[in-house]
């Protein structure tokens, strides 16, 4: 369809998340090269540990270390390994049962190919170079043909146990605003403002966004609203944000452009804040490149009568 | 006493690879319309509404508020949302009409997975200590499950062919399946799934209607009553469980009273061929089941959408006449986490 917008989107944000007792001394022990279990009341040993037992739900402190060698429960050919993932190159992710332990451990196995993996093989854990409390800290896993490894018996008590870590995360995106919200942005580059108009109730939608949200009808009649509009109501904000260049304290408004049912917001300026009102007329002020307007300002016209946009509240 | 409820309407999209043209309210309204025609009911006419999406898919959040635009929410109504797929907001809805708060009610779910790498973007719902952090895709991870079943002598190569063809040959008749017909198997995607065992990424959107006891009767012919439903959940850890079988989803069969008497129709939410051996195997499904006659998750896969829609093929059969007695199934999370299992029944002919 003509005229559809569309336009990368990266959702990227750093979580972090408290670890507890059991998580905490599990990565901790791997920054140390030490793997640590959590046993159960009834004996099994669970890697990677978890707080509470999966089948009682009871809570569960009691840290075993196990060893770093262990058994592939099964596997899966990876041959075009993605963003993140262990290993760039081909590589099997396997289930692992170490040495000591009763359940098994996601991560990744470094063969040449398929051939070199299967249900069954012995592999020991390969360390990272750099560790810091994470489960990359277990670079990957490796053939090892020797004897299981023992364990020193370590109880999980670190002089400095790590509490926390920083997870990052990112999504790459092709956004795109639907055809509604495309026509909108597309005549704001020719800084106009359309809007569109339900065909059930008659009332102009701004922005649009394809649906009219009282009737639930698709909406496709294209409307011009504005440029001048008022002020239904408004709010004085005296927080800078972040990277923002505007002067606290500001004016940010609903504004029903005329012709439109519905407010949109804008911020005010050319009148100090403390002058702003209800009724206010005001047309919006373009800056060169924006690609939406960058203010309203006032009209000096009269005030427009409250009964005139109490619908819009 | 218990309400009866049923499954009195169902509609859903033209599964597609990519819906650029169209915002998610845009792609799902042409289906809140046809499901309230179906009826004659209008928004005011329902007593609930519940929904079921994932801002994870397209990237846009709290994307559901602006899909509600589509079911038109002014005057105000009882709205819920999930953040699962629909047949968990269908749960919802119908523990809502058994309370008697309302007599309708109102299940949409959509996804529109085609803005962003869907593989990726579901590794954040996975435990973000121990396993996100490697970003294991659901296909990696679904592919560790089927080696285990081959493994364990459940299935092999071969097998899983056979089930990819069965299900997108079954598709042909169905005009909203996405990959219909002759598929090739394709290459690995991760060794031992290749593309054929796997899902299409795409866009849609399912809804129905519920309703209770003579209201049901008014609205639909032969309303697909709902004799059982019941959904349980497996042990976060995938090193925890039996990667073999899907536990969860007998004990909720057996809840929803799948068990008491034999099925004639089957829709399995599968979105890999392994896991059809799987759901066959714990839900005690014979060769006299006929199972997804609508191609399955195989052969269309919106996310948030194709477990509801396993509902709604399901009822839609009995709405028809082509089953008496059916289960739906549909699942959640890796390698078949969390299930969900419901029996509907026709009335007696």
């Amino acid at each position: 369809m003509p005229g559809v917008l569309k336009a990368p989107l990266v959702v990227e944000f750093p979580f972090t998340r408290s670890l507890g007792p059991v998580q905490g001394a599990f990565l901790t022990g791997l920054r140390e090269r030490v793997v640590l279990g959590v046993r159960t009341r009834d004996g099994r040993t669970l890697v990677p540990p978890v707080e509470y037992d999966p089948v009682t739900a009871e809570e569960i402190r009691d840290l075993v270390e196990v060893a770093p060698t262990g058994t592939v429960t099964t596997w899966a050919w990876n041959h075009e390994p993605r963003r993140g993932q262990p290993l760039s190159s081909p590589f099997a992710w396997v289930l692992v049962k170490l040495d000591g332990a009763d359940t098994a451990l996601l991560h990744a196995l470094d063969v040449p190919g398929p051939e070199a993996v299967r249900t069954g093989l012995r592999v020991r854990i390969r360390w990272a170079e750099e560790r810091s409390g994470a489960i990359t800290d277990l670079a990957c896993f490796e053939p090892y043909d020797g004897e299981p490894a023992r364990p020193a018996g370590h109880d999980g008590e670190f002089e400095d146990a790590i509490t926390g870590i920083v997870a990052p995360a990112r999504l790459d995106y092709t956004y795109s605003p639907g055809r509604a919200q495309s026509a909108y942005i597309g005549a704001l580059a020719g800084q106009r403002t359309v809007g569109e108009r339900c065909p059930k109730c008659r009332k102009v939608y701004v922005p649009p966004r394809g649906a009219c949200p009282t009737c639930g009808a698709a909406t496709h009649e294209q409307v011009e609203v504005g440029p001048r509009g008022t002020v239904t109501t408004f709010c004085i904000v005296n927080i800078k944000a972040k990277n923002l260049d505007i002067e606290v304290p500001y004016v940010y408004a609903h504004i029903a452009l005329d012709g439109a049912d519905l407010a949109l917001h804008g911020r005010i300026g050319g009148i100090p804040y403390d002058q702003v009102r209800m009724g206010l007329r005001v047309e919006p002020v373009w800056t060169r490149g924006a690609r939406h307007p960058d203010h309203y300002r006032p009209t000096g016209e009269p005030d427009a009568h409250y009964d005139s946009y109490k619908e819009l509240l | 006493m218990t309400r009866e409820i049923a499954v009195v309407a169902f509609a859903q999209t033209a599964h597609r690879r990519t819906s650029d043209e169209l915002s998610e309210v845009e792609m799902l309204m042409p289906v809140l319309h046809e499901v309230l025609e179906r009826t004659g009911l209008k928004t005011a006419d329902i007593g609930f509404t519940c929904s079921g999406s994932s801002d994870y898919l397209a990237g846009r959040a709290f994307s559901f508020t602006l899909a509600l635009d589509g079911v038109g929410a002014w005057p105000p109504i009882s709205e819920s949302h999930v953040e699962m797929d629909g047949a968990w907001a269908l749960y919802e809805a119908w523990t809502k009409l058994l309370t008697g708060d309302a007599d309708t009610a109102l299940v949409y779910s959509y996804g529109k997975s085609s803005p962003g790498p869907v593989r990726d973007v579901l590794t954040r719902q996975l435990d973000p200590y121990y396993v996100a952090p490697l970003w294991p895709d659901p296909v990696a991870l679904a592919a560790l499950q089927a080696q285990a079943l081959i493994d364990a002598g459940e299935t092999d190569e071969p097998a899983l062919a056979a089930v990819a063809a069965r299900n997108r040959a079954a598709a042909s008749s169905n005009s909203h399946a996405q990959l219909r017909g002759s598929i090739p198997q394709g290459d690995y995607l991760v060794r031992p799934l290749r593309t054929g065992d796997c899902p299409p990424i795409g866009d849609g959107a399912a809804a129905v209607i519920l309703a209770t006891g003579e209201r049901a009767r008014e609205l639909c012919a032969r309303p697909a009553w709902i004799r059982g439903i019941d959904h349980r959940i497996e042990a976060h850890g995938l090193g925890v469980r039996d990667l073999t079988d899907s536990p969860s989803t007998r004990l909720a069969a057996e809840k929803a009273g799948a068990f008491e008497r034999p099925v004639d129709t089957a829709e399995l939410h599968a979105p890999f061929t392994s896991q059809e051996v799987i759901l066959r195997k714990a839900l005690r499904l014979d060769d006299s089941v006929t199972v997804n006659p609508s191609g399955g998750a195989l052969a269309a896969h919106p996310i948030m959408a194709a477990g509801l829609i396993r509902v709604g093929e399901a009822a839609a059969r009995i709405h028809r006449g082509e089953s008496d007695r059916a289960l739906a199934h549909a699942t959640s999370g890796p390698c078949l986490q969390q299930n969900l299992v419901a029996v509907l029944e026709g009335d007696p002919r």
